[in-house]
């Protein structure tokens, strides 16, 4: 029940997010282009990310591992 | 009158000298594709990780967790452009990691120093991507190995990404396999006769066992508008094989039938036994804002859940202060919420008659908050002066878990150019 409750709430999202963007043009990029606005962890969250797969047991989705490769979860 | 024909013959001159510049050869530098491979970046990521607890899984969910990690790693990253335009980025990567372990060094107290208390990781990697630079569409190949004292790995993957004409919509997708092989490390009480303790100098044997992972990511980014920009990623993962750690114990509320052990005398004790599958579906939300010229908010959430009744929350929010151009301040808290696993239970508690348990407390019910805050220097001269040292970052954390296990970690990253 839960996943259909998760994957409805996904198909919102995306939805509402699609219907509610404006077409941005790449001389309008300036500040989506600074890069503290990565759509993606820093490159000094690597070993955050690895301690937190040890250190608990959800993991992936993030751009670090989602298990194998390690020790690890 | 003689002005006017001096300024007629000026502007003729100059107009001829305009034709000639135009009929000269012309080289467009701007468009230029170098096929040599070149360094674009190299990046140094080094991290300090200390923790210290009370529920070490190694001596049954009671122990000492005390554990210290230093973690490096340096990536080459090169590029060059093929005949057609294509542009192909190599990038080489090596990570060195060093822990010591307290709660590991209990696999066999009796001993001066186990194998396992402290060891050396060492993992290199390397990714070849081609990129169309004109749609932004790319392909690339992974490949990767680790090896640990009792875990040794080989990795491959696979990555895509396709890009929207305007640009405004990117696909990601990835898929990875790691096939891995762990050295079968028992505690020293639960050992069979005649089977190796895993020490450099004890030649008896011991088993290896696989571990296999294979993950696929889906990812979608959005620009919203000229502030706001989004993505959604979803991530399913499959394991296979020994995913329980066997030199971790548990205790048991009662005792069992028969015994094990060199003597098979122990009856309430055994090693860690998990589901050799566990399937994981990770879904994660980034939404990062543009605030104004000084303040950005970068926020991200994922929900967790897995076959062995593992689900979580976790929440993320960083905001960068820009204190000028090339300064800038990230507070960051991350709050993380998880139900435990059903095979979980604490020290002396688990039934005899359960067929797979764990006192892993990394695997219980939990709440976690990680907080801290980063400093960046990207000076247009350089760092500290050195025009090849284009970005410093350094960040500091602190983790506590309601279990009583606190961290902190220390990272500094420099990039080159």
């Amino acid at each position: 029940m839960k996943i259909y409750i998760l994957l409805f709430s996904l198909f919102c999202l995306i939805t509402m997010g699609l219907f509610s963007c404006t077409s941005v043009k790449q001389y309008q990029k300036n500040r989506l282009n600074d890069s503290e606005m990565e759509l993606s962890a820093r490159k000094s969250q690597k070993f955050e990310q690895s301690f937190h797969l040890y250190r608990e047991g959800a993991s992936g989705a993030n751009g670090g591992k989602s298990g194998g490769g390690c020790g690890c979860n | 009158m003689r002005k006017i024909y001096l300024g007629v013959l000026a502007l003729y001159i100059g107009i001829l000298a305009g034709h000639a510049q135009n009929n000269l050869p012309v080289s467009d530098t701007s468009t230029y594709l170098s096929r040599k491979l070149k360094i674009e970046e190299i990046n140094f990521v080094s991290a300090y990780y200390h923790q210290d607890g009370n529920n070490s899984a190694v001596t049954g969910g009671l122990g000492t967790e005390n554990l210290t990690d230093f973690a490096n790693t340096f990536d080459l990253q090169l590029s060059n452009h093929s005949k057609k335009g294509r542009k192909n980025t190599l990038l080489l990567e090596l990570g060195v990691d060093h822990y010591s372990s307290a709660s590991s060094d209990m696999i066999d107290p009796h001993s001066i120093s186990s194998a396992s208390r402290q060891d050396t990781r060492i993992y290199p990697s390397i990714n070849w991507t081609k990129t169309n630079e004109q749609t932004g569409n790319a392909l690339g190949f992974t490949a990767s190995y680790s090896h640990e004292f009792d875990y040794q790995s080989f990795g491959a993957g696979f990555n895509l990404t396709r890009l929207s004409k305007n640009k405004n919509t990117q696909f990601d997708f990835k898929a990875l396999a790691f096939l891995d092989t762990w050295l079968v490390i028992l505690p020293v009480e639960l050992r069979p006769p005649g089977y190796g303790s895993g020490g450099h100098e004890d030649k008896r044997p011991l088993d290896h066992k696989p571990r296999n992972s294979y993950s696929t990511s889906f990812s979608v980014s959005q620009v919203i508008n000229t502030r706001l920009q989004g993505s959604i990623t979803i991530e399913p993962s499959y394991q296979h094989g020994l995913l329980a750690t066997r030199y971790q114990r548990v205790y048991f509320n009662g005792n069992f039938n028969e015994g094990v052990g060199p003597n098979s005398d122990i009856f309430n004790e055994r090693v860690e036994n998990l589901p050799d599958k566990r399937y994981k579906l990770p879904v994660a939300v980034r939404l990062n804002y543009f605030l104004d010229d000084r303040f950005i908010i970068r926020t991200y959430y994922r929900y967790y859940m897995d076959n062995w009744g593992i689900t979580a929350h976790t929440a993320e929010i960083e905001v960068p202060v820009k204190i000028t151009s090339f300064v800038s301040v990230s507070p960051f808290y991350r709050y993380n919420n998880q139900i435990g696993t059903r095979y979980f239970a604490p020290y002396g508690q688990h039934s005899v008659n359960e067929i797979y348990y764990t006192s892993d407390y990394d695997l219980s019910t939990l709440q976690s908050s990680f907080f801290g805050t980063g400093l960046r220097l990207s000076p247009p001269k350089g760092v500290f002066g050195n025009q090849h040292i284009t970005a410093l970052e350094l960040r500091f954390g602190h983790y506590i878990r309601n279990t009583g296990l606190s961290s902190n970690i220390l990272t500094l990253h420099l990039k080159f150019k």
